[in-house]
């Protein structure tokens, strides 16, 4: 197939997306209802070019077509399959396509599953997804076609940094930007009720299913690539506060105060101003996010090959949108409203507090991931921001909030009784600073930040149970399985993802405070004991893979005679970039990790070798996961698939 | 009128948190923040004598000596070299000739006691502050050059 015709596709979906923007926004101004029905097939037409292009794009890297130029600097006739379908989105100019064939995805979603909505609000949500694909796809055809052609063909491609040929590959990318662009359904619904003037409850209900969508992606997106990290790059960390993870990560911590802001605005019909700004924010960050990754402003794994006009393209489009996007609020947010009054304590003041916390921590993670930039573009020199900076801020600034996230679910809405609360979250506070002192007793050693770490965890857990309770007694009967049954998926996703951050948070506290880490240097046939656990080295051997060479460290690690398990940490060469790539081998288990990486072969035959002891760092991802599936169960509640009927006057202009 | 004082005692509350958090969180960024420095420029006593920064540069050849996990190398911005020390495993791309940042606090011999090693994950790849270590002294050398 010739990849010519996946860019007229792009130049075709260019026109119908500007229809697919001008039409409705036309039919809004002139208040003619007509034009409003053009949104629906126009933007499913122009979803559907992007998506036939991206997929002629891959057939290109499918069929090793190196005369496109794009295919020939990511991809090789020796890369396997699988990752020469993932080199698709492997380079700039692809993970571009990718981008807006991503939100031409959620484009799709959305002419499908807004029924509920009227045609009015409904058509300025098209539209403004509209724009946003025009923005992009004049962004990829001005600067950075991905079907550009070379001639004549080289004989091979450059091949995909070795780094990225991993399984991670194929699956981080694509759920980090269903998260990243998912924002972009939040961030149109925010400028419909802008437009609109208007935020109506059940529009509001039916953005939280979206929303909370992508922020499971984001969530589990992220944590993919914390553990595609944790064992690839070869150092056992799982964050390492890189602008590039900050750039998720902002996007993610916002996308959180979003949904619980929503779940106000939807139950209380509050916060409707601040819905509609965290909607903007989200999205905003999730664009500032893709400036600071594919602008090259910063180095990184995930920076490719730059060029400025790609940079200063997509920070105008940033200024638009964004800039835009304020000042529409600016001017309409009053006509949102704020909406209904509430006490000082109750579940709403709880939530608010969320949003401030998680609003403070978005706003400190901003601040040193954009400084050393704007020092830098200021020419005041470089700098940079330590690890420390966040690990300190980040933890000082959510410890308050963890604290509150045990209160907020057992709070009534509109007000709650301090007494009440005190009596029936005293139980759940000792025992929680019981637990908090004899875990670190097991352990052997007792730090202030383990302490605090641990304390947080149980809270979170024994408040959990707390809720359950709190919720069975609410219910009449004696029959405990049959009330259960009543709590509906909404309640049970919010335990569980609150249950899951517990989790992650006894991961990190326990990989923070106990972890170990030894640099060694051994000979083959030597045998070294290092915690209690014997590692004996049994020298390389050499193994051949699909695209590389590599040296394979066999270790024996045995404990008390009892073998452990046999390790195998790889040093490979891949001979079409040059490239050396260190592959840690990992001995997994759920309350600690044993991982051994080679370091350099020494010239008297030994090798450099690190090995990491790592308690309970698995639990990391595993909390990630139990958030992304709490987000997932609330998703099903049947109340969001409720048909609301549409009155004429509300779907009337006014 | 008793509502009223209870809202702006919250209210003056808020903003005294506010106020305790931003300072802190402002502290604890100013104490963080890491600077770099070219050779040439540690040389001349531009950079801190005591606590954290980034020196940059080209790894000198013939310079890398290796003692078990020690290793000792000296990186170059062309113009000036200045020695580094750093135990532990290198970066899969830490190669004589190619560019690399140390993090890490200038000993008391002079010796840099890096306690990081970056080196970037391509292999045409030179880190923002290694190259703008070598462009600064190219800069110089010209200059000085004018000056004769």
């Amino acid at each position: 197939m010739n990849p010519v015709i996946g860019h007229y596709a792009l130049i075709l979906a260019l026109f119908v997306a500007a229809l697919q923007a001008a039409l409705p926004l036309a039919g809004l101004s002139k208040n003619n209802e007509k034009l409003f029905a053009f949104a629906a097939p126009m933007a499913r037409i122009q979803s559907a070019l992007i998506i036939f292009s991206f997929l002629i794009l891959t057939y290109a890297f499918y069929a090793n077509d190196f005369s496109v130029y794009y295919v020939a600097v990511t991809s090789n006739s020796h890369l396997p399959l699988i990752f020469r379908l993932a080199a698709v989105w492997g380079g700039h100019e692809g993970s571009m396509l990718f981008w807006v064939t991503i939100l031409a995805v959620w484009t799709l979603a959305v002419t499908f599953f807004a029924k509920e909505l009227p045609l009015r609000f409904r058509s300025s949500l098209l539209a403004v997804m509209g724009l946003l694909t025009v923005g992009f796809l004049m962004f990829i055809l001005f600067t950075s076609n991905p079907f550009d052609r070379i001639f004549p063909a080289p004989f091979d491609g450059r091949d995909l940094n070795p780094l990225l040929q991993d399984p991670g590959m194929v699956f981080h990318p694509p759920l980090l930007y269903m998260g990243y662009v998912g924002f972009s359904v939040a961030f149109a619904f925010a400028i419909a009720a802008l437009l609109d003037g208007r935020l109506d409850v059940t529009w509001a209900r039916w953005t939280r299913p979206w929303t909370t969508a992508a922020w499971v992606f984001l969530t589990l997106g992220i944590a993919l690539g914390s553990r595609w990290a944790y064992y690839e790059l070869g150092w056992g960390g799982w964050w390492f506060w890189d602008a590039v993870e900050n750039a998720s990560f902002m996007p993610w911590l916002i996308g959180t105060a979003l949904i619980h802001s929503l779940a106000v605005t939807e139950k209380r019909d509050a916060f409707k101003a601040w819905t509609v700004l965290l909607s903007i924010c989200a999205f905003s960050l999730s664009l500032l996010g893709t400036f600071l990754v594919r602008s090259g402003v910063l180095t990184s794994v995930h920076a490719f090959a730059t060029d400025p006009s790609r940079g200063l393209f997509i920070l105008l489009f940033l200024v638009v949108v964004i800039g835009g996007a304020l000042t529409l609020f600016a001017l309409r947010a009053q006509s949102v409203g704020l909406g209904e009054k509430f006490d000082l304590v109750s579940r709403e003041s709880f939530l608010l507090s969320n949003n401030l916390v998680l609003f403070t921590a978005t706003a400190s993670v901003l601040l040193g991931t954009l400084y050393p930039l704007l020092i830098d573009a200021m020419g005041m020199g470089k700098i940079s921001v330590g690890p420390p900076y966040f690990d300190t801020v980040f933890v000082a600034i959510m410890v308050p909030g963890i604290f509150l996230m045990g209160i907020g679910p057992i709070a009534s809405w509109k007000k709650a009784s301090v007494p009440d609360l005190a009596s029936k979250l005293k139980w759940a506070l000792g025992i929680s600073i019981i637990s908090a002192l004899l875990v670190p007793s097991v352990m052997g050693r007792l730090s202030p930040m383990i302490f605090v770490g641990l304390l947080m965890a149980f809270w979170v857990i024994s408040s959990v149970l707390v809720a359950i309770k709190t919720r069975l007694k609410a219910i009449p009967g004696n029959d405990v399985v049959k009330k259960f049954k009543t709590f509906g998926p909404a309640f049970n996703g919010m335990l569980l993802a609150h249950f899951g951050l517990a989790i992650f948070i006894i991961g990190v506290t326990m990989v923070k405070g106990y972890e170990q880490e030894y640099d060694i240097t051994m000979h083959s046939g030597e045998t070294t004991v290092i915690n209690g656990y014997d590692f004996t080295f049994k020298g390389t051997l050499p193994v051949t893979g699909p695209n590389y060479k590599s040296k394979q460290g066999q270790f024996y690690v045995t404990k008390d005679g009892k073998e452990i398990d046999l390790l195998t940490p790889e040093k490979r060469y891949y001979p079409v970039q040059g490239a050396v790539m260190t592959e840690a081998s990992i001995s997994i288990n759920p309350v600690r990790d044993i991982y051994i990486s080679l370091g350099e072969e020494l010239e008297e035959g030994g090798w450099s070798i690190r090995i990491y002891f790592k308690p309970f760092v698995q639990w990391i991802w595993l909390g990630c996961l139990l958030m992304g599936l709490g987000g997932l169960l609330t998703m099903v509640d049947k109340r969001y698939r409720l048909k609301k009927k549409v009155t004429n006057n509300e779907s009337a202009a006014t | 009128m008793k509502s009223r004082h209870k809202r702006i005692a919250i209210i003056v509350a808020g903003i005294a948190l506010l106020a305790i958090a931003a300072t802190l969180l402002l502290q604890s960024f100013q104490s963080n923040l890491v600077f770099f420095f070219s050779p040439t420029e540690v040389i001349q006593g531009k950079s801190p004598s005591k606590g954290n920064f980034r020196v940059g540069g080209l790894v000198e050849a013939g310079s890398v000596k290796r003692d078990g996990t020690k290793v000792a190398f000296k990186i170059t911005d062309t113009a000036n070299t200045m020695g580094v020390v750093y135990t532990g495993i290198l970066p899969d791309l830490f190669k004589e000739g190619k560019g690399i940042v140390a993090q890490g606090a200038q000993g008391a011999d002079g010796v840099f006691v890096a306690d990081q090693v970056l080196a970037k994950h391509d292999e045409n790849y030179m880190p923002p502050e290694a190259a703008e270590a070598l462009e600064k002294a190219k800069l110089n050398q010209t200059m000085k050059g004018e000056v004769k």
